[in-house]
């Protein structure tokens, strides 16, 4: 369609990972166009961190992004269908610890 | 508006309104230029960018509208032709052109991607080192304003440096689009640094702010490759009330719905 290829490359896709507060695990937020490392932080940091949701951003480029194939899901996690006991409940708890 | 002036102790007062006035108008302008771009960006990402930094200013801009209408306010009466009690919505929407009192780069139509970060980088230079020394400013309000405020204007800094250095070590096009800004804006340049009645007291600072806003060009246009415009023609008179003929057009816009409908709400 376009006559001025050239003009319209794309710029590479990033994974955005945001941390929410001091002590939490960053987590995907979703994901933005950018031309370098940068950039992308830049961006992610006037897309997604523009009502406090954050106080560490990390980038990573799409294309470095190793997925497990959907079409295998059946192999690779249904086995885990009926492992109850890998589950940590089978123990008695002392009634002092609170919270688990 | 043209304000009377009654005793020292008013002259002194007038001189801080006005001085609020002005860096308030200088953010409303420049962030409703900025404004201009939501939707319109080059990018998704570069139009939410450059819309969060038009909120910065508009937010900037309220936040001296309200202390100036809070001082104006408790001034006599008869020592005002303004119709009291200001808010900062009179004196965003109610004030005519030759009342702003905003530099004439802030109002200059935003040109392409070039001129517009270019403009920015420019202008957030020098607010940069504006507010750094208005945190010690005798008067706790305005220390405080820009004290928040720094920190955006820091981020804006961060944000129009790269785009200087991106276009200018870019392409042969974006090297010609960012020179083509620059011979436009240099001549809107030395006005930000030019004194005037109510930037008396500020007089000191402004002769090194220019110096260290000359440095922050010069390191910024040598990443990126840009030649430093030579001497040009400068205009001035936009904190005098001289204004281009892009002002009316922006207030005309921005003003319409207080002035068909005054004192609307919704």
């Amino acid at each position: 369609m376009s006559t001025h290829s050239n003009s319209k490359i794309e710029w590479p896709l990033w994974e955005i990972f945001v941390r929410s507060k001091q002590g939490l695990d960053h987590k995907h937020v979703g994901s933005l166009h950018a031309a370098d490392a940068a950039m992308a932080i830049e961006n992610a940091r006037d897309v997604y961190t523009r009502r406090m949701e954050g106080i560490s951003i990390w980038a990573v480029e799409s294309k470095n992004i190793h997925a497990s194939n959907p079409d295998e899901a059946g192999s690779l996690y249904d086995p885990a269908n009926d492992k109850a006991y890998r589950h940590p409940t089978f123990y008695d708890l002392p009634n002092e610890v609170e919270y688990m | 508006m043209r304000l009377n002036i009654c005793n020292g102790t008013q002259k002194f007062m007038l001189n801080k309104i006005e001085f609020l006035l002005h860096l308030a108008d200088n953010a409303l302008i420049i962030g409703h230029r900025s404004s201009e771009w939501c939707a319109h960006g080059p990018v998704l990402e570069q139009d939410i960018a450059i819309s969060n930094i038009a909120l910065d200013y508009i937010g900037q801009a309220r936040n001296f509208y309200q202390y100036a209408a809070l001082r104006l306010n408790e001034l006599p009466p008869e020592s005002s032709v303004f119709n009291l009690p200001a808010t900062e919505d009179t004196l965003a929407y109610l004030r005519d052109a030759n009342d702003f009192k905003n530099h004439l780069i802030t109002e200059l139509p935003n040109g392409d991607w070039a001129f517009t970060t270019l403009r920015i980088f420019f202008f957030s230079s020098y607010q940069y080192f504006l507010y750094q020394q208005l945190i010690q400013h005798e008067d706790a309000q305005i220390a405080a304003i820009a004290e928040k405020s720094l920190k955006e204007v820091t981020y804006h800094l961060r944000w129009s440096s790269d785009w200087v250095i991106r276009l200018g070590d870019g392409t042969t096009e974006s090297y010609q689009r960012m020179n083509t800004a620059i011979n436009a804006l240099w001549p809107y340049t030395q006005e930000l640094f030019q004194e005037n009645n109510f930037l008396q007291p500020a007089k000191n600072i402004l002769a090194q702010i220019q110096i260290d806003w000359n440095e922050k060009i010069k390191n910024v246009f040598e990443e990126a490759g840009l030649p430093l415009p030579e001497k040009s023609i400068q205009h001035k008179g936009g904190t005098q009330g001289f204004h281009t003929e892009h002002l009316p057009i922006i207030l005309t816009e921005m003003q319409l719905l207080q002035r068909a409908y005054p004192n609307c709400e919704w």
